[in-house]
């Protein structure tokens, strides 16, 4: 987080709330962008993240709160004068246009001479690698090449921030990847800050700088991508970032007491007598000969995944499996019993949830708010 | 040997359509049928008739003839004609001009209230056409509403003139014929993603640009639709100027009914009928290349 204290951010979101009929979108939204950051909005779908795009862009107004870019409220701009491109989730290509008519759209709209446009466009064509397809119709493209012509049509104005709503979710798996790298290298050449909508995880963990974390509305947690899975500070983010363990208890000084399988020794800054929960991550657990660890608990099931491999455990008192990621392939099978510990180091404690503070994740959300 | 291999695969695939259109006879059967006797057979008639010479007591004598061309090309009967494309063309332009801000009102109202606007915009067919036509002489009439209330207001001294002229005639067309022209609009521009509005206004267009460049280029389809569907009917009908014209009007649709049913010359008539389904078929023609040509490549077309 030192990088936005250096100097005053370039987005600056503040006590954003917003509501949808009795739904709540978004609930007191504060967070800061800086410049020249690859930043993400992960959460669920109807957690609010495209929501708060849309305010940012200015397709919505927020009941509550500020949006400063530069310094200057957004709020009295109208949407087609924000210095915000956006690329949104379906492309949103015009259909009748040809592929470089989408890119000028946004330079044309800015009455640039056209000279400028077309060198312009076709930079912007290069730079994106569709330079030949120049003539052709949206619909003559195939799904990775929209997405590519819809990039361009985004950063040809250079925006100050370029929003980009699910830009990967309408690509197979495999362009996906690709895709994911070539935002990065892109958003590094041409050096502009992007803000990244999704709810794939991997996603945001793969492309940005820092992550935002939001459900029902609220910023769970903003972080590094390292931070957030190393050190997830509610048990939502613990849950929703990778693969982790989860033993629900309540705090006292030391740690936590999880009934039925004992204490956890750890530092953490839960009242004692709350809620709380360890989070242990699979690769964190050390498994021995029976005996040896903690507990001795029986196998379920090992997957071999090439590089290392994937063992369920039942442990005694605890009703859902606990998972463990080992380096190497392995010789356990189902029904062997072994000893189960973790590195104490590596065992995070966060509140727990209070039944009633429950977030809906799979809450009824109206049309308006996806995302 | 690819070419004979090609002819091969080119005949066996012609057997399969041919095989493939035979299964799929039986229900074609009954709308085959249909327009057989009803588009075939008479456009078959009038054609054989329009090459005829007029029998001495109505009807048709089989001798071989164009006289009824030629005369089409009087001018007595061109200015008909003529005349006939200008009140179709005017009725077609200002159906345009007052269809298209009512389509998009109606495109862009919640969904619960778009289906009664377009209730609405369909109501006046529920109600036979000669009356709602009668209706229009009542308000046009000398002594009608219009100029009663123009009259009462003080904005003229007596009446006008307003019943048996061309104006009527196109107040009348445009009146029947608006809805044709509002329903394929309303169609084009409700497909319109709103993102795409988005997407021009987050690129720096204003409302107006938006419009310009976005809604109306790709609504032109509906536009075409909607002209053909108002200039086609206004061309052919002779109701509205007999009644709103006083029978000074003549419309192409006029000529053809006085020739079949007053003069009882059927090859003139049919010639006249022939002459204008063809031009009405060029122009069917013409529209859906221009659609073709416009939506071409974009995923619904």
């Amino acid at each position: 987080m030192s990088n936005t204290q250096t100097a005053r951010p370039l987005l600056d979101v503040r006590g954003l709330r917003h509501r949808f009929g009795t739904v709540t979108a978004l609930d007191d939204v504060t967070f800061d962008i800086a410049d020249n950051e690859f930043f993400a909005l992960l959460g669920p779908s109807g957690c609010g993240k495209t929501t708060l795009l849309r305010a940012i862009a200015g397709f919505e107004q927020p009941e509550h709160g500020e949006i400063l870019l530069d310094g200057a409220d957004l709020a009295s701009m109208p949407p087609h004068r924000r210095p915000v491109n956006m690329m949104f989730q379906s492309y949103a290509l015009f259909p009748h246009l040809s592929v470089e008519k989408n890119v000028a759209y946004g330079l044309e709209a800015e009455r640039r001479s056209r000279s400028e446009i077309q060198t312009r466009v076709g930079e912007a064509l290069e730079v994106v690698g569709l330079a030949t397809m120049a003539k052709r119709k949206p619909a003559q493209l195939s799904g990775g090449q929209r997405q590519r012509v819809a990039l361009a049509r985004a950063i040809i104005k250079r925006p100050r921030l370029l929003l980009l709503d699910e830009p990967l979710s309408a690509l197979d798996r495999k362009v996906r990847a690709e895709m994911q790298l070539e935002l990065k290298r892109m958003q590094r050449e041409v050096g502009m800050t992007f803000v990244v909508v999704t709810h794939d995880q991997e996603e945001a963990m793969s492309m940005a700088d820092r992550i935002a974390v939001l459900n029902a509305g609220r910023v769970e947690q903003l972080d590094t991508p390292v931070g957030l899975y190393s050190t997830p500070r509610t048990r939502f983010v613990a849950d929703f970032i990778g693969t982790s363990n989860l033993f629900d208890g309540t705090a006292d000084a030391a740690g936590i007491e999880v009934p039925g399988l004992g204490h956890f020794p750890g530092e953490h800054a839960v009242p004692a007598g709350r809620p709380a929960s360890a989070v242990l991550r699979p690769e964190d657990m050390i498994l021995g000969d029976p005996g040896t660890g903690r507990w001795t608990c029986t196998v379920i099931d090992t997957v071999f995944l090439g590089g290392g491999s994937t063992v369920s455990l039942a442990v005694d008192g605890h009703a859902t499996p606990v998972t463990s990621v080992l380096h190497a392939a392995t010789g356990l099978r189902p029904g062997d019993r072994v000893g189960v510990g973790w590195k104490s180091d590596r065992c995070v404690i966060v509140p727990g949830e209070v039944s009633s503070a429950v977030p809906q994740r799979e809450a009824a959300v109206p049309a308006g708010i996806s995302g | 040997m690819a070419a004979r291999v090609r002819r091969a695969m080119r005949d066996g695939m012609n057997r399969q359509r041919f095989s493939r259109a035979l299964r799929a006879a039986p229900f074609l059967g009954p709308q085959s049928l249909f327009l057989a006797l009803f588009v075939v057979i008479p456009i078959g008639l009038v054609t054989t008739y329009a090459f005829m010479t007029r029998g001495r007591f109505g009807g048709v004598s089989p001798e071989f003839s164009l006289e009824n061309f030629t005369r089409l090309l009087e001018p007595v009967y061109l200015n008909v004609l003529f005349n006939s494309i200008g009140v179709a063309a005017l009725t077609t332009a200002l159906a345009l001009v007052l269809g298209y801000p009512t389509a998009y009102l109606i495109a862009r109202l919640p969904t619960r209230w778009r289906t009664v606007a377009l209730l609405m915009v369909l109501l006046p067919f529920w109600t036979n056409f000669l009356i709602r036509t009668y209706a229009w002489i009542l308000l046009f009439n000398n002594a009608g509403w219009l100029n009663q209330g123009l009259e009462a207001l003080g904005w003229i001294d007596g009446p006008m003139n307003l019943l048996y002229s061309q104006p009527a005639v196109v107040v009348g067309l445009l009146y029947m014929y608006l809805p044709l022209m509002i329903l394929p609009l309303y169609s084009s521009i409700e497909r319109i993603d709103p993102e795409l509005e988005e997407a021009a206004t987050n690129l720096g267009s204003r409302p107006f640009r938006v419009f310009r460049t976005v809604i109306l280029p790709m609504s032109v389809p509906g536009m075409l639709i909607g002209c053909v569907f108002v200039f086609v009917p206004s061309m052919g009908n002779f109701v509205i100027p007999e009644l709103l014209g006083g029978g000074k009007m003549l419309l192409v649709g006029n000529l053809v009914r006085d020739a079949f049913l007053k003069a009882r010359d059927w090859p003139f008539g049919a010639s006249l009928a022939l002459v204008l389904t063809i031009f009405l078929v060029v122009l069917l023609a013409l529209q859906s290349r221009a659609s073709k040509r416009i939506t071409e490549g974009s995923p619904d077309a």
